[in-house]
Order: C-alpha cells, then structure tokens, then sequence
C-alpha cells in the first residue's frame, strides 16, 4: 500500500502533514494547559520582570527537535532565550511532525544562564500510526557557548554540547538490533553567524555543527546496531534570511548515522518560515524530508513549532 | 601557413594582453571606488544631512523618554550630542563629513553600560527609523557600521 502514496509531490505531502499535524489536538491537553499557565503567569509578570534584552530581535533561534536553542532539527550555537550575560532566561516549547506514517510531538523547556550555559529537557512522543504503538523518550541536554556573539563578534559563536537521551519503551528499540535500548548521550560543536545587511541589505545567517552520535532516528530506535556499533561524526547545517525584523526563512541540512541493518536511515533536511511578533514568542512552520525511516520511504510532511520566552 | 599561424598567434596575444589590461582597470577602477560609491549610497538612502538630522533628533526624543537609557545621558549636552552624533552617521555612512568628536571609548568608559542597556539603545534606533520610513535592508546596513563600536560601549 506504501507505493501509491509514494509518487505524492512535495507540496501534497505537505499539505497532508499539515493535516495529521491538525488531526488531533495540536498540543496533548496536558501540554497544552501547561504552556498556557507558563505563559499567563509570565503575561502576569512582565511589568516586573522584563524579556530579557541582550539580544534583538530573532536572535536566539527556535528550539530544535531535541530541545535546544537552534533551528527545527539541529542545534546552533545560540543559547536558548534573550538573556544577555546579566541574566537568566527561561522558556518553553512545543513542536509536532507530521510525516507520512509517523508523527512526533516534542514538548520541554529550556534555561540559559547568563548567555553562557543552556539547560534543557524535552519529552518525545513519537507515533508509529500503523503499528498503533508509540515510542517516549527524555533529552536533558546542556550547551556551553565556548567564544564569541552570533552578531558582534568577529569571528563566529561556537557552542558545543550535549544530549543525554532515556529511552522510555525499550521493546522496539530492541526488536530492530540496537546495541543499546536505554540510553545514549550525543556530543555536538557548532559555530554560527549572523552577518547584518550581507545579502542587498539583509541579514543572512548561517550555522554549521559536527555531532558525534550513536542514536538510530534521534535514539528513538536506541543506539547504536548490528551495522555499526560506535561513535560517527554527523554534520549539521542550516542557512536563513531576516526578510525583515520579524520573519526568517531558511533550510537546514541534518546527516544522520545508518547503523541498523534492518532498514536504512537517511539524512534529514527541511525548509522553514520562522515568525517572531516579539521577544515572547515565536512560531515556526517547516516542510521536512525525514528520508526513510525504519522501512517506510519518503517520510515527507510538516512540522509546527512554538517557543514562549517567559522571562 | 606557419605564417598565418603566427599572425594568428599574435592576434591571440594581443587580444588576450587587452583583455588582461582591460580586466586589471576595472577591477583597479571598482575597488578604488567601491568603499566610496557604497559608502555614499547608504548616506544617500538614510536620507543624505536633512534625513540624518532627523533621525539624530528623534532619537534624543526617544532617549528622553526612555527611563532605563535616559539616565545615562544626564550629564550631556543635548546639542553636542546632536551635532557629534549626526557627524559621527554622516561619516560612517559615507556622507562627506568629519567626525570631532570624542572615540567611543573615551566618550563611555566608567558608564558602566550592560549588554542590555545596549541592547535597549539599539532598539530605541531601530524604533526611530521605522518611524522615520526607513527601509529594513537599509537599517541593516547602517547597523552593520555601528556593531563594531559595540566592544569600546559597553562593560567600561
């Protein structure tokens, strides 16, 4: 049955990823009431607590799929919020990826200490709709910006970090070979620029990160398998352009490690609009190709993501 | 024929001598040129002395209003800072002016000015030039010149 939905254009896998995005409920419920809360009591305390105002506008990025400061899918070299190095920031997030038969909702939030150190943790929920089963996993990941700012500084920021993963339902993870169906912890180095005015007077922002990883599919499907059983060293791009002080748009490229035998696993790329009404919140929609994915082909859809700036 | 061929290789020199000759002009003519045509331009889209002059004006207003930012200009006189400020935009935007006025080290060291105090001017600027009309590509030109003078402003 997968073949005739295969030949399905870029931009009707898209609109179907958008629906399954919609299906249900955006947010789960819980999600949903816990975001809301976060952002009413932020709301509540901002004539006393300012956003924090170390950087402009869009400078922090969005929060990626394992929950750090960066693009959709991969980590950049910001840190998460708008803390300058006076001050702390907290956030929260919420993003879902609607591809053809799966989809995963990623919720979390994030602190960064004075734009040097970022804490964050994620929840993943991802739905394997035809087998009707469902994999969590927990990220707690820490980021530590080693030189430099994305916009002031001379040479480019670099962060580098890490991604301590629990997987939450082992069985699959080991039904398809992976060495390890409990946990693994990715390391990552990343720099990333921002130029002002570099392209006919617009900013233009590039990232580029190497990450040494284990993890099938994000560690969804555990660490490490019966092809390959060690560290790699995957690279992670993306580039964007401020076509104004609000709307970002860009792609990003994202290689993934192969080291299951039971079906291939290929490297990720999407193409993203990021929308930024303040220093608050920011909203981002992406069309992504997730490649092959345990035995399904052309995993094509949509991704939504939401970031509150509570302070 | 091997005199046809040498006429024919001589011609290839000397095209190829003119085509070299010609390419070094212009790129001598273009760089010798570019900082200033590029430079003028910007000082031309902010407006040339009149839109600089009110840019400068509505940003003192701004400052005024501004209680975290206000408070650091208490001890200057507002019209120096208009006349040094508009010299400093005019220069830096290849407009054909000098500026007098004090480094930017000199003119913030002891103020103590954090990151987001920084951060707050840059907005009251960018506040100012949305205000004025002025294009976003050509607010980030005129950003790209100031950043630099971000390290002798702040933390002194």
């Amino acid at each position: 049955m997968a073949t005739t939905t295969r030949a399905a254009t870029s931009h009707s896998s898209f609109r179907q990823g958008l629906s399954r995005i919609f299906h249900r409920w955006l947010f789960s419920p819980g999600a949903l009431i816990r975001i809301c809360t976060l952002i009413i009591t932020a709301i509540a305390m901002l004539p006393i607590a300012h956003a924090g105002e170390g950087k402009i506008l869009a400078a922090p990025g969005v929060t990626q799929i394992e929950g750090s400061a960066g693009g959709g899918l991969t980590p950049w070299a910001v840190l998460a919020g708008y803390a300058s190095r006076d001050d702390i920031a907290g956030s929260v997030f919420s993003s879902r990826v609607g591809v053809d038969d799966y989809r995963l909702d990623v919720w979390g939030g994030a602190l960064n200490f004075y734009d040097r150190v970022e804490i964050s943790v994620a929840h993943q929920k991802f739905d394997l709709k035809q087998a009707g089963a469902e994999i969590r996993q927990d990220i707690y990941g820490a980021k530590v910006r080693l030189y430099g700012d994305l916009i002031y500084s001379e040479w480019p920021q670099v962060s580098t970090g890490v991604q301590y993963k629990r997987l939450q339902d082992t069985a699959i993870a080991k039904a398809v070979g992976a060495a390890d169906e409990e946990h693994g912890t990715d390391f990552y180095l990343t720099a990333s620029k921002l130029h002002l005015g570099a392209v006919g007077g617009y900013n233009l922002l590039w990232s580029i990160g190497v990450r040494a990883t284990k993890a099938n599919q994000l560690g969804l499907l555990g660490f490490g398998g019966d092809k390959r059983d060690r560290y790699s060293a995957q690279v992670e791009a993306a580039l964007a352009v401020l076509l104004n002080a609000h709307v970002a748009v860009g792609a990003e490229y994202r290689q993934k490690p192969d080291n299951l035998g039971f079906a291939e696993e290929e490297d990720w790329s999407d193409v993203f609009i990021a929308y930024f009404p303040n220093k608050h919140v920011n909203i981002t929609l992406a069309w992504v190709d997730l490649g092959d994915i345990a035995g399904q082909d052309n995993q094509r859809g949509a991704y939504l993501s939401l970031t509150g700036y509570l302070w | 024929m091997t005199q046809a061929n040498s006429q024919a290789s001589s011609i290839l020199r000397d095209a190829t001598k003119a085509i070299a000759i010609t390419l070094t002009a212009a790129t001598l003519h273009l760089t010798g040129c570019a900082g200033v045509t590029q430079d003028a331009s910007l000082y031309r889209a902010l407006g040339g002395e009149q839109g600089i002059a009110r840019l400068v004006d509505r940003f003192v207003e701004e400052i005024s209003y501004s209680e975290d930012i206000a408070p650091f200009f208490a001890d200057t006189d507002p019209d120096r800072f208009r006349e040094k400020l508009s010299e400093q935009l005019c220069n830096i935007s290849g407009g054909p002016c000098e500026y007098t006025g004090d480094s930017m080290r000199d003119s913030h060291s002891g103020m103590s000015i954090s990151e987001a105090d920084f951060n707050k001017t840059v907005d009251l600027l960018i506040n100012v030039m949305n205000k004025e009309g002025v294009p976003y590509p050509t607010q980030n030109r005129l950003l790209k010149r100031l950043a630099p003078m971000r390290k002798d402003i702040i933390y002194l």
